[in-house]
């Protein structure tokens, strides 16, 4: 469960990306977050992960305070989250099988567990066959589900996603919305921002929509509406 | 921490190592210079503070009698001696026990004494200790004065000489050893931070799938390490060889005189020691410097 109270934010260079934000995201929600480009989404998805932290306000992400945490503490709320960017942030010197277990070995799971469970979530993405493949002999959208991947091998509650389908042609893009679908059937709360306009009115789920660093809108099976 | 992950640490470690080699080498040198001056200036300085102890401890005034000085004009010199309230102690050596002293001295060189036995031409002598070595020289003027005395030594001016020399080079060496480790620090933080940004990347996807700062540092952390105790190896074996045929030199030439040395061992180890702990301080602080500024992600 995510919770956000009042929150704002504002940069050192005096821009408020976020003024008085208030929400709350169930467990095993599928969330759009929606607006136009420098509205604050970025901002909203990035003080969830602890990226940035709020300038006033407080969020409670998974039992953790995080507006409120130690340094230290940083590690323990990010295991519990899964991120996947537009970029896709694979290790280009790595294969697929390393760049997923990657994620395992940082927090120090013992080696017997991550084989199998590597293995288990390149199923699940579809890609076990490419598993030796470096990520340049793969295609946008494969990238993307190696993305993935990594972000589930260690079972985090919530999948935070930042354009996922931003760099992918429509087509993959489907694919990949139907493997986001996939894991939250599976129990696994999903917030993701997008500009994807035939998505969001297609594969119908809450959409909160974000402008001048307020809410303005949040409605269960809402639309995208904004014309690209 | 896991032994799987030191082991990942390691390797990540020493993987940086080659990954900018002239850097590495570099940051080694450094470290190697500045280690080995460090250690010739420690063994200059253990060694004349190890000399001047040794004379320190022999600075006792050495009154040589007159020839012929019979037996009461002896005990006369020696409770005017003892009259004085400076001194601490003061002992007969006649001249029988001095070519002794002076045969034990020579060591098993001591046969060009052979024969002088019965025509000794060393004069009965007192040693005198005053209770504090600084009225050495007053007690010995004093001395030289008294009747059937016919020399007075004393070793004052070698131990205030050494004295001077070990300030000079304890000085000098700081100084060198100070600015020489700042640059073999900055030279390994340059050297480290060019692995972070080459592996930035990784980093960030460390910090989000959430590595502990810790696990993050571990490899730069050895890295530093290993570039310090590289560093320290090279001098530590030269220094080590140097001395070792420095004191077989000496031994030939000068046995038996002031200049006695320290023995190789414990030496050794305990430059080695010292060499290697700087070394890994100086890699684990460069190290650390540049990680620092890199960890907030």
């Amino acid at each position: 469960m995510i919770e956000m109270f009042d929150v704002w934010k504002t940069y050192p260079n005096g821009t408020n990306a976020l003024k008085g934000i208030n929400v709350r995201i169930n467990k095993g929600e599928f969330v759009y977050v929606v607006g136009p480009s420098g509205a604050g989404k970025s901002t909203f998805i990035k003080l969830m992960y602890r990226e940035e932290k709020p300038t006033k306000g407080q969020i409670f992400l998974g039992g953790f305070n995080v507006s409120r945490i130690k340094e230290r503490q940083i590690p323990s709320v990010r295991r519990s989250i899964g991120v996947v960017f537009q970029d896709f942030k694979l290790l280009p010197t790595l294969t697929v099988f390393e760049n997923v277990a990657f994620a395992m070995e940082v927090i120090e799971a013992g080696k017997k567990q991550i084989k199998p469970r590597v293995m288990d979530v390149l199923g699940l993405v579809k890609l076990k066959h490419k598993a030796k493949m470096l990520p340049s002999e793969l295609s946008g959208g494969e990238q993307q589900r190696v993305a993935l991947a990594r972000a589930l091998v260690n079972n985090p509650g919530i999948i935070i996603a930042d354009e996922p389908t931003g760099n992918l042609d429509p087509e993959t893009s489907w694919e990949i919305m139907n493997l986001f679908e996939e894991i939250n059937q599976r129990g696994t709360t999903v917030v993701m921002a997008t500009h994807n306009r035939e998505i969001v009115n297609t594969i119908r789920k809450r959409v909160i929509a974000i402008e001048g660093g307020q809410i303005v809108r949040d409605e269960q099976k809402g639309e995208y509406g904004y014309e690209n | 921490m896991k032994i799987s992950t030191l082991g990942r640490h390691v390797r990540e470690g020493v993987k940086n190592l080659g990954r900018n080699g002239w850097m590495t080498f570099a940051s080694v040198s450094a470290v190697t210079i500045t280690l080995m001056i460090l250690g010739v200036f420690l063994l200059l300085a253990l060694n004349v503070n190890h000399i001047t102890q040794k004379v320190e401890d022999q600075v006792e005034i050495h009154v040589f009698l007159n020839v012929l000085a019979d037996k009461p004009a002896i005990d006369q010199v020696e409770s005017q001696i003892r009259a004085n309230p400076l001194v601490k102690s003061i002992v007969y050596v006649p001249k029988k026990q001095g070519l002794e002293e002076l045969r034990e001295s020579f060591k098993e060189k001591a046969y060009f004494l052979d024969g002088l036995e019965n025509e000794n031409p060393l004069p009965d002598k007192f040693v005198v200790r005053t209770k504090k070595p600084e009225d050495t020289v007053a007690v010995a003027k004093q001395i030289g004065n008294i009747e059937n005395v016919d020399k007075v030594v004393y070793g004052d001016e070698t131990v205030e000489a050494l004295f001077a020399v070990t300030k000079v080079i304890r000085n000098i060496g700081l100084v060198f050893i100070i600015g020489l480790a700042f640059t073999a620090m900055f030279l390994i933080a340059n050297t480290i931070k060019l692995t972070i940004v080459a592996r930035r990347r990784e980093i960030e996807i460390m910090k989000l799938v959430g590595a502990t700062n810790w696990f993050i540092r571990w490899p730069f952390f050895i890295e530093g390490l290993f570039m310090g105790i590289l560093g320290a190896i090279i001098p530590i074996l030269l220094l080590g060889t140097g001395y070792y045929f420095l004191l077989r030199a000496m031994d030939s030439n000068l046995a038996g005189s002031l200049f006695d040395l320290l023995p190789m061992f414990p030496l050794a180890y305990q430059i080695a020691a010292i060499l290697l702990a700087i070394g890994a301080f100086i890699g684990i602080w460069g190290s650390l410097v540049s990680v620092r500024r890199f960890l907030r992600v």
